[in-house]
């Protein structure tokens, strides 16, 4: 969409593409990084016999190594949602015109937005208990459904600010045109000003997604079975062989990069474009 | 008491506004008759704009009374959504809602607010566009228009909900001088029908031609004001003949 407007705007200064570092560019690090995992294990097998290479080990491992990783997914999909349903309500309570609502979200926002991840996983895990007695019913608190309301808190937060700071950043002329219209304020945030939020928030809110995912190994620490814990228990399985560290951590850094790389490939391409609409 | 059209449509008394120690309007009060057109003149910062912003109370004040047909708008119980179904209002900057379309932009208030059918109300939005002279632009998003094509929206949004009072804040002021003329000329055929505007301007041409009345005011208060033929020719108080002489 092109913008026209008779307001002196200021154009976007187009930034030069940074110089590459010896003629190499971003998506090079994963070739690189492939060899710089593998490549030991390839001069291994060549110079052994009888024990099987490390990159023949690992391919055994890796189905339940990716089934692993797709649990991480899991976690941090999940946690994703919840915390956005509920960091929206928060964020939107930090704009309430109730003194006790805004004060209350404000708080709650700040508290868990400045509280380490691993901590506040760490709380979810032995605070929460193991099962919950509804009327009778026992409802098993399985350690992953406890982790994930673990990272969900940080998400909250985040994205509680996320919905303040957009909401803010939308020029005051909007709600007076709104308020002058005759609109509620429940209408005006419907209509008018969340749906313009929407792409405002949507880069940081991928940008927090990403990050939330590298933290799901987090919950490796409290013993939940993604793949940095299966990661452990296969190589103590394979006798904690040393040559097969690189490659199966290389392999783990390798599945969270080929996810999280082009969430914030897309992430900046969304910035750019954002940036000059407003 | 209630209002009968005989009385003011706006009247406002006394009317004192300071944003903390910067006291804005110092006991400002004038009538607005049904159909009439005022416009309020002055230099920068002698609170014109929120002069006629308390009017919708967009700002509130601190002390004095505004009746917009009766209805006492410094009044903490005040309907605000009552009060501002009567008062259109249309901003310097357009303040469009840049995520609709310009005939959604007309429509969207009548059908959420005003609860009006939505096939009824897209026709009064579509006849509206016509009439501000945009036909053809229904389903242009705002940043697609120009600047006085977007004002004209803003105008026939601000018509669509059929308010019995328009305040226009500076309405060219932001304008390219070759879409001045066409926003004016929108401005003048609404006069012309009898609805009633209260305008803050600095087009003095303009403002001679439409107004009935002229008000000048300088650091908070109604300085002079008399309708345009004796108000530009025979000024009586020095601050507006300065002002007069500087612009004219």
């Amino acid at each position: 969409m092109n913008c026209k407007t008779d307001l002196p705007v200021m154009l976007p200064v187009s930034k030069p593409e940074p110089e590459p570092f010896c003629g190499l560019r971003a998506w090079h690090i994963l070739p690189l990084a492939l060899l710089a995992i593998f490549g030991p294990s390839l001069a291994f097998a060549q110079s052994d016999e009888g024990v099987l290479s490390p990159l023949a080990v690992l391919m055994n491992w890796a189905p339940l190594l990716l089934k692993g990783f797709i649990f991480n997914l899991v976690i941090s999909v999940s946690a994703m949602a919840l915390g956005t349903v509920v960091g929206a309500m928060l964020g939107l309570g930090q704009i309430s015109l109730i003194p006790a609502v805004r004060g209350g979200s404000w708080f709650v926002t700040q508290f868990f937005r400045n509280a380490p991840w691993l901590v506040l996983l760490f709380f979810a895990m032995f605070l929460l208990p193991f099962e919950i007695d509804l009327f009778g019913l026992k409802i098993p608190f399985p350690d992953w459904l406890k982790a994930i309301l673990g990272l969900s808190l940080p998400v909250m937060a985040n994205v509680s600010e996320i919905v303040r700071g957009a909401v803010n950043s939308l020029p005051s002329g909007q709600w007076e045109a709104a308020e002058s219209l005759a609109y509620t304020r429940l209408q005006t945030l419907w209509l008018i000003i969340l749906p313009q939020c929407v792409k405002r928030m949507l880069p940081p809110w991928m940008n927090l997604y990403s990050i939330l995912t590298m933290a799901t190994v987090l919950a490796s620490i409290v013993g939940v079975s993604e793949v940095m814990t299966l990661t452990g228990q296969a190589l103590a399985s394979e006798g904690g062989r040393p040559e097969l560290l690189a490659p199966f951590y290389g392999f783990v850094l390798l599945l969270f990069f080929v996810y999280c790389y082009p969430i914030a490939r897309f992430t900046v391409r969304l910035e750019k474009k954002f940036a000059v609409i407003g | 008491m209630s209002w009968t059209p005989a009385d003011p449509m706006v009247s406002l008394k006394d009317v004192h506004k300071s944003f903390g120690d910067l006291k804005v309007l110092n006991g400002v009060s004038l009538d607005v008759m049904k159909g009439d057109v005022i416009c309020i003149i002055g230099p920068s910062g002698s609170g014109k704009s929120t002069l006629i912003r308390c009017v919708n109370a967009l700002n509130d004040i601190q002390q004095g009374s505004i009746l917009v047909e009766g209805l006492e708008v410094n009044d903490p119980k005040l309907d605000k959504l009552e009060l501002r179904k009567k008062v259109g209002m249309v901003f310097q900057q357009y303040n469009l809602f840049p995520h609709k379309t310009a005939l959604q932009n007309v429509m969207m208030a009548p059908v959420r607010v005003l609860k009006q059918d939505k096939a009824k109300a897209e026709a009064t939005a579509r006849a509206l566009i016509k009439k501000v002279r945009l036909e053809g632009k229904e389903d242009a998003f705002p940043g697609e228009l120009s600047g006085g094509q977007q004002q004209r929206v803003a105008i026939a949004r601000s018509l669509a909900m059929q308010p019995d009072v328009i305040l226009f804040d500076e309405v060219t002021a932001a304008l390219d001088p070759e879409t001045v003329g066409e926003v004016l000329q929108t401005i003048k055929e609404l006069a012309e029908e009898g609805m009633t505007c209260i305008l803050v301007t600095h087009e003095m041409a303009f403002a001679r031609e439409v107004a009935d009345h002229i008000y000048f005011t300088d650091r908070g208060v109604i300085v002079e004001h008399g309708p345009p033929a004796t108000f530009f020719t025979n000024a009586q108080d020095p601050r507006t003949k300065e002002f007069l002489s500087q612009i004219l």
